[in-house]
């Protein structure tokens, strides 16, 4: 799609409000509708939209497959590991409450960090399968004429 | 501090180091850690176990949630004795999976391997280990979607259909399953076993409660490859690589067997199971069946992973039978066989992944002459062959015989028959290995000398258990004794 | 209880019966993994319907004395659903693989190039 400059134009345009919008979602999750799920589809959706119009390999210049690939492992790891410093901190594994003086404040900061890794990992996981499929095969720009 | 954190310190250990796997990058780092933390996974079902015969059943709140609102994890006899027969196979098969998997797999997925393995374990612990249903859901699909991973890096192109057929059937039964666990929501308001197992004892006669039941059970059936619903399973164990088809014969069928007593014993009560549903006589006939035409299907067999796989139909077939009394004597042995199948089928699956390593085939025709060239893995094939058709001094033997027990004791001695009629076709078999290993030549030039130690020891580990537990029944018995009064006596 | 009574379960049940169907009956497997996720679908709307109670609202905490809706069915089905997707992707990306060491991704054109070799 190299050729269509108001794709291109407007693609470069929105690409930005996206990623804040992404953003927006996750950490506005605490007062209102939102979270990690959401905003990892909607962050992801910037870089598949980037990946249409500029290509694929254009994309993955952008971040490579190994930063992806540690993007699913880190999410995980905070997830996880969020667990696991409550539990040195003196709770049950994923109890928040000990995380902060007391424990609605714990219980915020969990949720917190906890939704960042589901938002990193769900964000890379997304880009990671748009690319599995888009890669394999015929390159999408070859099939535009 | 650390014993208290023990049930969650068993899902979370395997758990977080998945995802360091990947970080880690290189095929040997990763092996190290699974290694590590398979056996540390392994240590911690030993202490867990011990921990539940001194002081009883254990309960663990996740995030500090009281249950019935939060998830609980609670370790009873029954679990603890399936975590254990879980995280001892895990240990010894990634003990053996170093050069059988760079031989497979492939440089490039090793790490990845490692990372699905991982999570595997992680999923299976966590179906055993949780006291929530809906959780059981979550940790079976994540075990169910590692396991397509794992069996689709088959070398064979057919490993991909018979990973998709996995696929598709394991989603059927886990969502039959999901069904079930929502229609009982709805009856019951709680998703905690046990508080749902007090509620449901009260509504037998509901309608919604009859078909989650049905739903639960025709699910569970499929992902325990129960016959008629076993078709995924042959293909899947004969076409994934040596070690995936170890791993999973032997704990993947056993843990979702579990969910099925669990589902029949705890939730709903053995009252409401097997007298107003009359669940009895349907597992019987299908237990027979299996046990049947498993063993008829494998003597015809060329591929000795596919004849191994339709002879797991036939023992599952075992496991469900004794399930099927609703007695003592016949959950024990239906427990008992679930260890001592894991034992055996392990043990074997782990021999011919050396066989497949030295050989590059595992072919009847491959075997030929066998016996002189790799002289201590087919041994090891004969003690898991013998196990298998229930010969004195192995385990399976052990097994047969509280099935025996339980058919006479429960009236039903007719079934005897149809144990020892599987047992010779089990014997007809076997004899096709032996005789092509030890009496017939081998082909010229091929391949001889045993596979590495790292790979034999695994196997052997295995297979001088599945010969100690059948000599030393006191405490395989006494646990999977202990197992079946927990379970007919928390119903009652 | 006027007709049709329980609407949702209606729906619910021809989704469920038409995933299954689709499943079984076709031998395309990307046709097969629409009719799974149909299937998986029907089981999402079941949830949905069971956390809902008529007249109630999302449960943030408002002043008044408001209904809530059930959260805790609409959460769990929030997890299904990704075990969905990741179901999806992987049920797809093996598809692929299978299309490029068979050529197709019709089941009978498979059986019979695995019964011929």
């Amino acid at each position: 799609m190299s050729h269509h400059l108001v794709i291109r134009v407007i693609a470069k345009l929105l690409i930005p409000f996206i990623l804040l919008f992404g953003l927006y979602v996750q950490f506005h999750g605490d007062f209102g509708p939102g979270g990690g799920f959401q905003a990892g589809v909607i962050f992801a959706v910037a870089f598949v939209l980037y990946a249409l119009v500029y290509g694929l390999d254009n994309a993955r210049r952008i971040i490579p497959d190994r930063y992806i690939r540690a993007g699913i492992a880190l999410g995980v790891l905070i997830f996880a590991g969020t667990g696991v410093v409550a539990m040195f901190l003196g709770g049950n594994y994923l109890d928040y409450s000990v995380l902060a003086h007391d424990p609605p404040h714990g219980q915020h900061l969990g949720i917190f960090v906890v939704e960042f890794g589901v938002g990193l990992t769900v964000a890379s996981v997304m880009v990671a399968i748009f690319f599995a499929f888009a890669g394999r095969g015929h390159k999408i720009d070859e099939k535009e004429g | 501090m650390i014993t208290t954190h023990l049930p969650a310190l068993q899902i979370v250990v395997p758990l977080v180091s998945a995802p360091l796997c990947v970080l880690l990058g290189k095929a040997r780092l990763a092996y190290a850690l699974a290694l590590i933390v398979c056996w540390a996974v392994f240590g911690i079902s030993v202490l867990l176990l011990g921990q539940v015969l001194d002081n009883g059943v254990i309960s663990y709140r996740l995030g500090g949630w009281a249950p019935p609102w939060g998830i609980e994890y609670r370790v009873d006899p029954v679990n603890a004795y399936v975590l254990l027969i879980v995280a001892a196979i895990g240990a010894l098969v990634i003990t053996y999976a170093k050069p059988s998997v760079a031989k497979e797999i492939g440089s490039g997925r090793e790490t990845l391997f490692y990372t699905s393995y991982l999570l595997c374990l992680t999923g299976l612990l966590g179906v055993t280990i949780t006291g929530d249903a809906f959780n059981i859901f979550v940790f079976l699909e994540i075990s169910s979607l590692s396991s397509y991973v794992l069996i689709s890096l088959g070398q064979d192109r057919r490993a991909l259909t018979a990973s998709f057929r996995y696929l598709i059937f394991g989603t059927i039964g886990a969502t039959f399953f999901l069904i079930g666990v929502g229609l009982l929501y709805q009856a019951t308001g709680t998703l905690n076993i046990a508080d749902m197992a007090n509620r449901v004892a009260l509504l037998a006669e509901n309608r919604t409660v009859q078909a989650a039941f049905a739903f639960m059970a025709v699910g569970l059936a499929v992902k325990a490859a129960l016959f008629p619903l076993h078709a995924w399973l042959p293909n899947a164990y004969a076409y994934a690589p040596s070690v995936v088809t170890a791993f999973l014969a032997a704990t993947a069928t056993k843990v979702s067997i579990y969910v099925l007593i669990r589902t029949y014993f705890t939730i709903f009560g053995p009252e409401f199971s097997f007298e107003v549903m009359t669940l009895g006589p349907v597992l019987m006939v299908l237990a027979i069946l299996a046990m049947l035409v498993g063993s008829t299907i494998a003597i015809f067999q060329d591929d000795l992973k596919r004849l191994l796989a339709y002879s797991s139909v036939a023992q599952i077939g075992y496991m469900v039978l004794g399930l099927g009394f609703a007695t003592v004597l016949g959950v024990t042995g239906g427990m008992l066989h679930l260890f001592n199948h894991a034992l055996m089928k392990g043990g074997l699956f782990l021999a011919l992944g050396c066989v497949f390593y030295r050989t590059g085939s595992v072919s009847i025709e491959a075997m030929k002459g066998l016996g002189h060239r790799m002289p201590w893995t087919m041994a090891a094939i004969v003690i898991g062959g013998l196990s298998l058709i229930g010969v004195p001094l192995t385990v399976g033997f052990v097994s047969k015989w509280y099935l025996l027990l339980a058919a006479i004791d429960s009236g039903m001695w007719w079934i005897t028959i149809f144990i020892l009629v599987s047992s010779l076709l089990a014997i007809v078999y076997v004899w096709r290995l032996v005789e092509a290993a030890y009496l017939s030549p081998s082909p010229e030039g091929a391949p001889s000398g045993e596979a590495p130690l790292v790979m034999l020891i695994p196997t052997w580990v295995l297979m001088l258990a599945s010969v100690y537990f059948g000599v030393d029944t006191r405490v395989s018995v006494g646990v999977a004794t202990r197992a079946a009064e927990f379970l007919l006596g928390a119903g009652s | 209880m006027e007709w049709p009574g329980l609407f949702n379960y209606w729906i619910v049940i021809f989704l469920m019966m038409a995933g299954l169907y689709v499943v079984m009956a076709r031998a395309n497997l990307i046709k097969k993994m629409v009719g799974l996720s149909i299937f998986q679908a029907s089981v999402f709307i079941f949830y949905l319907t069971m956390g809902k109670v008529a007249g109630g609202t999302a449960p943030i905490v408002i002043p008044g004395n408001p209904v809530y809706s059930n959260p805790l069915p609409h959460v769990l089905i929030l997890t299904a659903i990704v075990v969905g997707v990741a179901t999806l992707a992987m049920g797809l990306a093996i598809i692929v693989r299978i299309n490029e060491a068979y050529g197709t991704i019709e089941e009978d054109e498979i059986d019979q190039q695995e019964h011929d070799s």
